[in-house]
This record gives C-alpha cells, sequence and structure tokens, in this order.
C-alpha cells in the first residue's frame, strides 16, 4: 500500500468539505456545478479504490493525526462502510452529473455557489459517518451532515419545503439530542468513545443499568433519523417538496447513513454484551418493520401526489432493511445490507425520472401525467424499469434483495412463513402503486394537448445509467452480494 | 449459437420493426412476416437434434449460488416453440389483414410488442430452471399488457387491469413462494428428468406445492383463476387468437407439465396421495367452464370459456401421472391450439367482414363465408374431438392414460365434455349452414381479406393434417414418457 493509498479514508471526507468554501468564491455561471461534481466524482473514486481494497481482503484502519486509537480518532473502512460509500458518493455524482439544469430550474443563480458548498458539506457529513470508528465523531459529521440538508431542502422555490424541514429540524435534532446522550452515558460508564474499544470494555462495567438507557436512547435517536416507523412522519412531507434532485440524493442515502449507525451500534457495541438485548429486536424492531411495510405501501397507493407516493413507498422498503435486521441472522443482515444498496438503485433512478418529469410539468400528480409517455417515451421506460425493480421482478435489482430476504424468513422458522406472506402481499401492493402511475403515462389520453418535449439530455442519460445498473445488478449481483455478505458477518462478529 | 438466435432474432426483429414504421408501412409489415419466418427456420433446425435424443443448453451465467440463468431444451419445450413460432408465421399474415381492415391504431406499438412476447414465450420454453422459466413469465404477462389494452378506451382499462392483476397477482402471491420453496427444499431449480423434489419434500406439504404451482400458474387458468382469459378478449382477434389460445394460455399448460414432469417428477407425485386433488380441481374446470360457455353469446367469450375448458383438459391429463396420458397432455396443446386458432381467425374474419359479434347473429353466414365457416367447423369438431381432426388423436391418449390408471373421474370428465362441447359448438355450426338469414342484418358482404382467409384455411388444414401425420410428433413426445419411465 502506497503512502497515498493509506490516507484514502479521511481524503473520503476531506476532499469534499475542503472543496466547500472553495465553491462559496466561485460565482462564474457554471463553475460551482463544475468544482462541486468534480469534488464529488473524486470523493466516488476513492470509494471505488477502498471497496476495492476491502474485496481485497484488507480492513483500513487510519489512526489521525497518528495517535493510536484509542485515545486518538480513528477511521476505518470495512465491507459494510465501503458499500455504503459506495451508495453515497454515487448518489451524490449521478444526481450533480445529472442536475445541472434541474438546479438550475429550482435555484437561483446568485445562490447557487452557496447550494453547492451545502451540498459538498452534506456529502462529506455523510461519508464522516461512514468512514470513522468513533461514537462521538459520527455525532458531529451527523450534525454536518443534517444541518447541510436542512439547507438543500428548503433551497427550492417551493415554499411548502420550510414548514416540512422544520418539521424534520426538530425531529432531527431531537434524535441526535438522544444519541449523545446515550454516547454520553456510554462514555461515562466506560471512558471511551471508540466503538471497538466500547463493545470490548462494556461487559467489564459492573452496573448495566446505564448502558441499557443508553442503549435505549441511542436506538431510539437514530430511528429517528432513519424514518422507521413510526418515527417517520419527517420524511414523507421533507422528499416532496425538496428540489428534485436533493431529493435524489438524499432519498439514496441519508436515512440509510442512519440505519447504518443504527445497525453497527446495535450488533457491534450492544447485541454481544447485553443480556436480552434480542427482545428489542424480536418484539419492537419487527413488528415495526412489518407496519412499516404495510402502512407505507397502503398509504402509496391511495397518493396522489408523485413525489410523496415515493417517499411512502420508502417508508415501506426502510421497513424491508430493518426487517431482515430484526431476524437476527447472518443471512437476514446480509438481506438488510443488501437491500440499503439495491433500494438505492431503484429508488435513486425512480426519483431521478421524477426531475425528468418535474423540467416539464409543473405540478406532479397522477393525473397531470396523463398520457405523458407519448411526449417522453424515454424517461416513461426508465420509470417503467425503475418500477420494476422497485416490485422485485426477477432480472432487477430488487428481486435479489428480496430473494435474500425470504430465503432469511424462511430459515427463521414458522414465523417466517407468515414473514414471507406479508412481504409477498407488500410487493403486490408495490405493484399497484407503480401500475397507477404506468397506466396514467401511457393509457390515459390527456386532458389537454400537451406541448412538452422529453426531458434534458445529461438528465435522461444519468436516469438510464442507473436503471441499467438495476438491470445489470439483477444479473450480475456479484459485488453487492459479496459486500454485503462480509457486512452481515462483521456485525455478527464472525470473522469472514 | 442457435437458441441465442431464438432470442436475438425476435428482438432485433422488434427494433426493426420500430424503424421500419418510420419508412412505410409495407416494410413493417414485410420486417413483421421475415422475422417469424427467420425465427421459426431457425427453432426448428433444433428438431432434428431433439429427435436423436439431443439436449442443446446454453448456460449463460450464475445470478446467485444455485440459481443460474441458463437454457436447456427437452421434447416439450421444443414442441412448445416450434409451435409458438410456426403459428406466429401464420398469425402475422392475419394480423396485417385484421389491422388494416379495422383499420386499427398505433399497429408500429401491436407489432413491436407482439415480437417480444414471442420472445417472451420462446424464453419460457427453452428455460432450463425456475427461475428462467419465471423470469419469461413475467415478461409475458407485461408484454401482452399493451397488446390487451390496445384499444385504449376505459372499458379495455379495466379489462386489461384485470388481466394483469389476476397474473401478476397469482404469480407474485403464490407461483414465486412455490419455487422459493423448491429452491430452499431441494437447493436447486434445474428442470431434472424424474423431479429433484423426491427425498427432499413428502407428505401433505407436497400437495400443497402443487397447490402453489398449479393456482400460481394463473395462465393455466384452472378455476377460480381464470377471469383474466374472459377479460384478455377485448384485445384485437390477432391477439386472441396467438396469445390467448396458443402462446400464453400454453405458457400456462406448459409449465404445469414441466413442473410436474420435472420438478416434482411423475412416479413420486402418483404416490403421494395429496397431490389427487388436483385431478379434481382441473376435471371440475373443463365441466364448469363448459356450462358457462353454452350460456355465452358473445362469440370471443365463448371461444375464451371453450379455451378454459381445454386448458384444464391438458391439466386433467397431466394429473392422471401416467405415460400415456403425458403424451396426450402434450398433443393436446398442439390440437387445441391449431383448433382453437382457427376459430379465433374466423370470429376476427366474420368481425371484420360482416362487424358480427355475437352467436345469434351467425344465421346463415355460411353461404357468405364458405372458406371461412368450412374452417371455423373444422376448428369446432376438433374441440369436441371428431375424427378426422387432431381433437380425437389426443383424446385419444389422453383416454388410454386414464384406462390405464383406471381413472374413471377422468373418463367421466371427457365424456361428460364431449358433450357439452357438442351441445354448444353444433348448434352454431347447425345454424350457420342451414338457417336462413336474418333479413334484418346487413347482407352485402363477402369474405374478409385474403391475407385473413389464408391464415385461417393454413390453420384448419393443419387441425386436419394433425390428425393423419402426427408420427414424428408422437415419437418427440414419447421422449418425455421414456424419462419419466
Amino acid at each position: 500500500m502506497t503512502a497515498f493509498h493509506s490516507h484514502l479514508p479521511v481524503l473520503q471526507v476531506i476532499v469534499p468539505m475542503l472543496t466547500a468554501p472553495l465553491v462559496i468564491l466561485l460565482n462564474q455561471k457554471r463553475l460551482p456545478w463544475i468544482v462541486a461534481t468534480a469534488a464529488s466524482l473524486c470523493a466516488f473514486a476513492i470509494a471505488v479504490t477502498l471497496a476495492m481494497s476491502v474485496m481485497a481482503g484488507q480492513t483500513i484502519q487510519y489512526s489521525l493525526g497518528a495517535w493510536p486509537a484509542p485515545w486518538g480518532i480513528e477511521l476505518a473502512v470495512d465491507a459494510f462502510s465501503a458499500l455504503m460509500l459506495l451508495v453515497v458518493t454515487g448518489a451524490s455524482s449521478v444526481a450533480l452529473l445529472a442536475g445541472a439544469q434541474s438546479l438550475d430550474k429550482d435555484i437561483e443563480h446568485h445562490r447557487q455557489p452557496l447550494f453547492y458548498a451545502a451540498w459538498l458539506l452534506a456529502l462529506s457529513g455523510l461519508a464522516g459517518i461512514l468512514v470513522t470508528a468513533d461514537a462521538f465523531n459520527i455525532f458531529v459529521f451527523m450534525e454536518i451532515s443534517s444541518l447541510a440538508s436542512y439547507v438543500l431542502i428548503s433551497g427550492g422555490p417551493d415554499k411548502r419545503a420550510l414548514p416540512a424541514v422544520f418539521k424534520y429540524l426538530v425531529m432531527g435534532t431531537i434524535g441526535a439530542t438522544f444519541y449523545l446522550i446515550g454516547v454520553g452515558l456510554i462514555y461515562m460508564m466506560t471512558g471511551t468513545l471508540n466503538l471497538a474499544d466500547m463493545a470490548f470494555r462494556i461487559e467489564d462495567v459492573a452496573d448495566q443499568t446505564p448502558i441499557l438507557l443508553a442503549a435505549g436512547f441511542i436506538t431510539i435517536g437514530l430511528a429517528l433519523k432513519a424514518a422507521i416507523f413510526p418515527l417517520h412522519i419527517w420524511l414523507p412531507n421533507a422528499y416532496t417538496y425538496a428540489p428534485n434532485m436533493v431529493t435524489v440524493f438524499l432519498a439514496a442515502c441519508a436515512t440509510k447513513v442512519a440505519i447504518y449507525v443504527l445497525l453497527r451500534f446495535d450488533f457491534f457495541v450492544f447485541q454481544p454484551n447485553l443480556v436480552g438485548h434480542d427482545f428489542q429486536f424480536t418484539f419492537f424492531l419487527l413488528p415495526l418493520s412489518l407496519l412499516a411495510i404495510l402502512v407505507g405501501s397502503s398509504v402509496a397507493i391511495f397518493e396522489p401526489k408523485l413525489k410523496r407516493l415515493m417517499a411512502w413507498s420508502s417508508v415501506a422498503q426502510i421497513g424491508y432493511i430493518t426487517l431482515g435486521a430484526s431476524l437476527l441472522s447472518v443471512s437476514g443482515t446480509t438481506a438488510s445490507v443488501l437491500h440499503i444498496f439495491n433500494h438505492s438503485l431503484a429508488k435513486g433512478a425512480l426519483f431521478l425520472v421524477m426531475a425528468c418529469l418535474g423540467m416539464r410539468i409543473a405540478q406532479l400528480r397522477i393525473d397531470n401525467i396523463a398520457g405523458i409517455a407519448q411526449k417522453m417515451p424515454w424517461t416513461m421506460a426508465a420509470f417503467v424499469l425503475a418500477g420494476l425493480s422497485l416490485i422485485g421482478v426477477p432480472g432487477t435489482a430488487g428481486f435479489i434483495s428480496k430473494w435474500y430476504l425470504i430465503t432469511a424468513s424462511f430459515e427463521s422458522g414458522a414465523m417466517g412463513i407468515a414473514l414471507v406472506v406479508i412481504i409477498l402481499i407488500s410487493s403486490l401492493m408495490a405493484v399497484v402503486y407503480i401500475w397507477r402511475i404506468v397506466e396514467s403515462a401511457y393509457f390515459r389520453q390527456p386532458e389537454e394537448d400537451l406541448v412538452i418535449t422529453e426531458a434534458p439530455i445529461p438528465l435522461l442519460l444519468m436516469t438510464w445509467v442507473v436503471v441499467l445498473m438495476n438491470v445489470y445488478f439483477g444479473f450480475a449481483p456479484g459485488v453487492p452480494i459479496e459486500l454485503a455478505t462480509g457486512a452481515a458477518e462483521l456485525l455478527h462478529g464472525q470473522t469472514p | 449459437m442457435t437458441i441465442a438466435l431464438s432470442f436475438l432474432i425476435p428482438i432485433v426483429g422488434a427494433l426493426l420493426i420500430l424503424a421500419a414504421s418510420r419508412v412505410s408501412d409495407n416494410l413493417r409489415e414485410g420486417v413483421t412476416l421475415a422475422t417469424a419466418v427467420a425465427l421459426a427456420i431457425n427453432v426448428w433446425s433444433l428438431i432434428p437434434e431433439l429427435m436423436s435424443g439431443g439436449r442443446p443448453e446454453l448456460q449463460l451465467f450464475e445470478i446467485l449460488p444455485g440459481i443460474d440463468f441458463g437454457f436447456q431444451i427437452e421434447p416439450l419445450g421444443m414442441l412448445f416453440a416450434a409451435l409458438a413460432s410456426g403459428l406466429w408465421i401464420v398469425n402475422s399474415i392475419y394480423s396485417i389483414g385484421y389491422m388494416r381492415a379495422n383499420k386499427e391504431n398505433k399497429q408500429t406499438r401491436f407489432y413491436v410488442f407482439f415480437a417480444l412476447s414471442i420472445t417472451a414465450t420462446i424464453g419460457i420454453a427453452f428455460s432450463a430452471n425456475l427461475f428462467t422459466l419465471f423470469l419469461f413469465y413475467e415478461v409475458l404477462t407485461l408484454c401482452t399488457y399493451p397488446l390487451v389494452s390496445h384499444k385504449g378506451d376505459a372499458k379495455t382499462i379495466r379489462s386489461a387491469r384485470i388481466y394483469l392483476g389476476v397474473l401478476l397477482t397469482t404469480s407474485i402471491g403464490l407461483l414465486l413462494p412455490a419455487i422459493l420453496w423448491t429452491y430452499f427444499v431441494a437447493g436447486t431449480g434445474d428442470f431434472t428428468p424424474g423431479g429433484i423434489l423426491e427425498g427432499n419434500l413428502e407428505g401433505p406439504a407436497l400437495g400443497l406445492l402443487l397447490g402453489l404451482f398449479v393456482f400460481g400458474i394463473g395462465k393455466a387458468a384452472v378455476m377460480p383463476v381464470h377471469r383474466w382469459l374472459p377479460a384478455a378478449m377485448v384485445a384485437p382477434t390477432p391477439v386472441s387468437a396467438l396469445l390467448h389460445a396458443v402462446a400464453v394460455v400454453k405458457a400456462g399448460v406448459f409449465t404445469v407439465i414441466k413442473v410436474i414432469v420435472y420438478i416434482f417428477g411423475v412416479e413420486h407425485l402418483f404416490a403421494e396421495p395429496s397431490s389427487g386433488w388436483l385431478l379434481y380441481a382441473a376435471a371440475f374446470t373443463v365441466i364448469v367452464a363448459s356450462i358457462v360457455a353454452l350460456k355465452q353469446t358473445n362469440i370471443k367469450r365463448l371461444l375464451a370459456y371453450s379455451t378454459v375448458a381445454q386448458l384444464s383438459y391438458v391439466v386433467m391429463a397431466a394429473a392422471i401421472l401416467k405415460p400415456l396420458a403425458e403424451v396426450g397432455a402434450s398433443m393436446h396443446i398442439v390440437a387445441h391450439a391449431f383448433g382453437k386458432i382457427t376459430l379465433f381467425f374466423a370470429a376476427g374474419a366474420i368481425y371484420t367482414a360482416a362487424k358480427k359479434t355475437e352467436v345469434w347473429q351467425l344465421k346463415g353466414i355460411g353461404r357468405r363465408m364458405p372458406w371461412t365457416m368450412a374452417a371455423f367447423t373444422i376448428g369446432a369438431l376438433s374441440m369436441i374431438g371428431v375424427p378426422p381432426t387432431g381433437g380425437f388423436v389426443s383424446k385419444w391418449f389422453i383416454l388410454a392414460g386414464a384406462f390405464e390408471s383406471d381413472n374413471y373421474v377422468a373418463i367421466a370428465t371427457i365424456i361428460g365434455s364431449t358433450v357439452l362441447n357438442a351441445a354448444y359448438f353444433l348448434p352454431i355450426i347447425f345454424a350457420v349452414w342451414f338457417s336462413r338469414e336474418d333479413p334484418e342484418q346487413k347482407l352485402d358482404h363477402g369474405e374478409a381479406p385474403w391475407p385473413m382467409v389464408t391464415a385461417l384455411s393454413i390453420t384448419a388444414a393443419l387441425t386436419i393434417g394433425l390428425f393423419l401425420f402426427n408420427a414424428p410428433l408422437i415419437a418427440l413426445e414419447s421422449q418425455i414418457v421414456g424419462i419419466v419411465k
């Protein structure tokens, strides 16, 4: 490993973070976008390199300022964080590459430098959460990314975004505070903030009560951030009224990063050390996941606004992710991690389609897109394929994670049959809400003559790139499966 | 290579149709015909290898451990692919006449999705395992949706929704769990002679799994999952003819036979009492669908219910679980295909020439459309199973299989349904030829355009041809029996 290589984990965070103030200084027409995109692509390239190293069998550790852990801050990249880094930096890069025109439409020219700076800070914060192995550091990065994403969501012209983002801000802050209280309690009892060290020392703590309390605070705090049912209420409006490109970026990764931290903490720190910790998964997370799946899908079926429909579908899909984890088996966690990746692909593509439609139509409602497939055939074809992936039809990425989830459910015994039934029912519900849109776009007559054309080429091109990735990872899911399996084995304390 | 070409030809064909439509309609239709002919030649060129016992295969890649995406051709799949690709030529000739004479719009979309549907059908026929089959099964459902909803008015869309709803619900809700269960207990879903479940799944669970498969394969239209088929009749007649008398519905019964023979294993299933219900479910569908058909006044709906009954014939034959009956089941796929496509072609010809859609309007029409109605008569006789038509041959084998296992339920069902078939077809045939024309009807019409008449004459000739020259087919299909034994 060269000297440069060994600094990659920190560069992953530093590159976007330091580009952010630079972007503010640029106010030529396209320059802020170009620099932000370049930084994001650079971060993506780093993520790819890291993933390749991890797949070659290394766990990358990095001591910040050469202070050894547990005194200094340690950065660590393993299979789980590598996969998540790919998702986050990939989503940011795709959204930026696709979004120049769409963002021009939503953000006034003079505010663009600030907007792109906020974008890079959000990216930097999310990447920071993923690379760090330090509980307090996670909090810091979480705040950076959250504050930046409040700015991003409220950055568009839609004033309804303001109450939505206020709700998100209040709930997000409560979540972050809860998390901090939990971390503080653990620090009080163990004297460490390093996750691995923490897991090691909790065993020796005589009085477990503060630790249990900490576990409660941390879990609920992160569940707020991750929009786990019934703490999801900030999500639909925030996604709906954000600028289209921001939705692409955040929907594909923001909640999933919170789930990442949740899984890390619960499996890594608490599960091996707390007696009866299983209870939390079996009696809370599992039923809540099922409720998320069923309620999210049902609301999506009756939702007339397209982006809200997609947001409710996300609530349901987050349910799949937590369902896999709550089965407490390696195969279940593999399904869960894999679904994080695959759902980002599917939902990312769907929100890109929403952005395509948003370029040509003011109000994205099911009735307003009647007959639009004649005018925007490529956009709607992309929608159909991405929708199939969301449903989980074979030949798409969505099928692979459903397959793993169902296999894991079968393995979990008699209750598994009921889970399989619910998963299949919700797949059918997904058919209904996707098909309502398809039917309107393809088979209904427009009320008045639509004088619109296909979406701008860069946007359309990136949409198709993501759509084709849905197909590609439906037939060749080797890489995500390998990383997801590695992540699940790590979380369950098995050496791969 | 030949296998890969079987997919490339129709896909490239679909793209060329799209491109050619920019130039002229004649070129577009020319491309459709050329694609159909090329595909048929390509598929049929595999027959000699199959006859000599070869099993060509094409393994593409492994998707997940134990789950491959690949193709392997065995006699049953060969028969189905050869049938579908061959009839596509005839159907394309017919479509050209029908679509032009009825001035249907969006004809390019029609031909493109037709080609894609055939691609999916070939995929189902050639699949090497349950996963690949399921993939193409779903593709076929989705590709046929634009064909069913072709007209685009509110009523059509409602029917198309039933079509899609039933097929997707059953496949995702029942077939997919059945496939997952199979992979879970057997560790594989490869179609293997003799089945893969023996020693892996026993007792009542086997009967339950069979239920998930049979009702999950909604395309086989075993009651109560038959509702989509009458709903699909809103499609243009060429779609009803090739897809809802041959490709889609036969994909259903084909899958049922394939699962019984290559997943469950005939002998394993025969030894398991909990699988016995299938015969009764199929027999019930045969009788009830025939009774419902008796009451239909719309020609296409009558034919649809007749199809429901005839499909369950195939399922019932497969459920007899005796070698001769399995041959009968595969022969009936062919016999019913020839007969029913002829009947649909005739119905479409009547609609095109006379704008008539109801049974009671047909009095005396035989004198105005002698070719069409002669073909209709042959098709109807084949449905009843009267010699010299193909329907007789397959019924003979099914009956022989039923006698072999002293299966009186099956025998009684066959006799009963023959009577019912005669009861709803013979009065029509009689009225067509011997009744006086209704003077209030508009009378100044002759035959439909020549491409349609040509097509229906060919399929009528095939129906009779199957009675006379069926030896090679039976030799091919006996290979399945050879495996079964």
